[in-house]
């Protein structure tokens, strides 16, 4: 660590404001790298890459998992078809990442560490990193196991374990049997969600409307019941055995 | 004058040079007085400001940092090292990566059989192997931190949005040179990681031959987004090759050049960021 890293308080008050790059920068770097170094080593030493046996069209493992870093998307195929869960999805993350500066306007908080000062973005990025991307990475990699079934870690792994598929769609569970009106009434569920949700966030931050402009809070808004609407469908699969909200020939939320 | 003979030093002179250690004093004058020498390094070593200064400037691989820069940067509790470590592992994948590149054919018959070769038979092609997995997860790690960490500091925020940008897509490229490496083994593992991830692509709205509205479109299993990426209807020899040229060359050459945007830019948006 440099000196005004190291230094206490008081010590700090007498370094520059700023510091020569070589060598207070350079050796840092240089240390850290050769860290990393060491660590890549030595790991790689110890453990060695996986190797199978060789790929076989034929043979089907179960399970099936992605790569570990798309574990997260692969576990929300449980509560979404492929179509949004394997493309829509990570498409939404993206943009919605990109976004992120054209959409969070507070002035404060730009350049060091704060929590007052920057609540609910602190807060939304949390919960979509820490919670939808790597806790359901975590449990895509150690509690999914045959037939993408939960186990526990202390649990055997059977793949011959059934578990009943007893889930029913929202408009079923509401009493429609008629395919039209299953559908318009899915749809009109969807759209309320959505309706409401906008509607109510306009409501409350009119005041913000002027300053911060139309097209920001509506993109902002959307992004944000879409994040909820993912946490909301994953409790009424595991709570409700809700299957699809809203029922198309085309299309199935 | 003109005939001045050359003067030979006697031994007891020289003798005492030795002792005394002046011989090294004039070894060294001769050494850095020298064409080559100052052809090479242009300024001198000696711990002064000027030195700083050109020790940066007059350094083709150090000059993309500013000479000077402000403390609060340099405190590891503030940058957490993430991007540095990330573009650190990254030259460890280039180098692992194209060490493995003598040993390795991309051909359905070979691939499996190169891995074995190269594990059992190539000097330390085990351990190049190993470093170039082990860096590439680490590398998907580090960056996620590193993002978690700009977004923290609220560094994205102006005048910095637009390597925010950037920073997103060299994310998505870290995750896809990750994914299509994954492959090349061709293994039991990777066939079928490969296999799922790509599946998704059939989904596609209006591109992939199970995605919605794909009858409008008229895509089929063999002529739709998934076949475009991996060749064929299934993950064969084909999607190997594919996957061998996106991850050797394809990816490589667009991240690394927006690395370069991304690390001009941080100079350029005024250094890495701190309260104003």
């Amino acid at each position: 660590m440099s000196e005004a890293a190291a230094a206490p308080k008081r010590k700090i008050e007498g370094v520059p404001e700023k510091l020569h790059v070589w060598p207070y920068l350079v050796r840092l770097e240089f240390l850290c790298a050769l860290v990393v170094i060491v660590a890549l080593a030595v790991w790689s030493i110890v453990i060695d890459a996986p190797l199978e046996e060789a790929a076989n069209p034929t043979k089907t493992p179960n399970p099936s998992k992605a790569p570990w870093y798309f574990l997260g998307l692969q576990d929300i195929l449980v509560y979404f078809d492929p179509w949004f869960a394997g493309v829509v999805a990570p498409v939404l993350i993206i943009v919605g990442l990109m976004l992120i500066p054209y959409l969070d306007v507070n002035p404060k908080g730009n350049g060091y560490y704060t929590y007052h000062e920057r609540k609910v973005a602190i807060w939304v990025y949390c919960f979509g990193f820490l919670v939808l991307w790597i806790a359901l990475i975590i449990m895509g990699v150690f509690l999914r196991g045959p037939g993408w079934n939960l186990f526990m870690p202390w649990q055997y792994w059977d793949p011959h374990k059934v578990v009943a598929l007893v889930s029913v769609d929202l408009p079923y569970a509401f009493g429609f049997r008629d395919y039209t009106w299953s559908a318009i009434f899915g749809g009109g569920v969807l759209l309320a969600y959505f309706g409401i949700g906008t509607g109510a966030y306009f409501f409350l931050e009119r005041k913000a409307l002027k300053s911060v402009g139309f097209l920001r809070m509506f993109l902002k808004i959307q992004l944000a019941l879409i994040m909820m609407g993912i946490v909301i469908k994953i409790v009424l699969r595991i709570g409700f055995n809700i299957k699809y909200i809203m029922v198309t020939p085309w299309i199935s939320v | 004058m003109a005939n001045k003979a050359p003067q030979i030093p006697s031994i007891a002179e020289f003798i005492h040079k030795i002792k005394s250690g002046e011989i090294f004093t004039e070894i060294a004058k001769e050494i850095t007085e020298s064409q080559l020498w100052t052809s090479t390094f242009r300024h001198g070593y000696a711990d002064t400001p000027r030195n700083r200064v050109l020790q940066i400037a007059s350094n083709v691989w150090l000059h993309l940092h500013p000479v000077k820069m402000h403390r609060h940067a340099l405190r590891i509790k503030f940058t957490w090292c993430m991007g540095g470590i990330t573009f650190l592992l990254f030259l460890s994948t280039v180098v692992t990566g194209v060490i493995l590149m003598f040993y390795y054919r991309p051909v359905g018959e070979y691939a499996y059989y190169d891995m074995k070769y190269l594990q059992y038979d190539v000097p330390f092609g085990m351990l190049m192997r190993n470093m170039h997995r082990w860096a590439a997860h680490a590398m998907v790690i580090t960056v996620w931190l590193h993002m978690f960490r700009v977004f923290l500091t609220g560094s994205y925020k102006p005048p910095r949005e637009f390597n925010w940008v950037i920073g997103v897509f060299l994310v998505t490229f870290t995750l896809l040179l990750s994914f299509t490496g994954y492959l090349l083994p061709w293994d039991q593992l990777a066939m079928w990681a490969v296999t799922v991830g790509t599946n998704m692509a059939r989904a596609t709205p209006f591109l992939g031959n199970e995605g919605p509205f794909a009858e409008y479109v008229g895509v089929t299993p063999r002529y739709d987004a998934r076949s475009l990426l991996i060749g064929g209807s299934l993950v064969g020899p084909p999607a190997l090759l594919r996957f061998y040229v996106l991850h050797c060359i394809f990816i490589p050459l667009i991240a690394g050049a927006l690395m370069i945007v991304h690390f001009w830019r941080i100079r350029k948006d005024g250094g890495i960021s701190g309260p104003l």
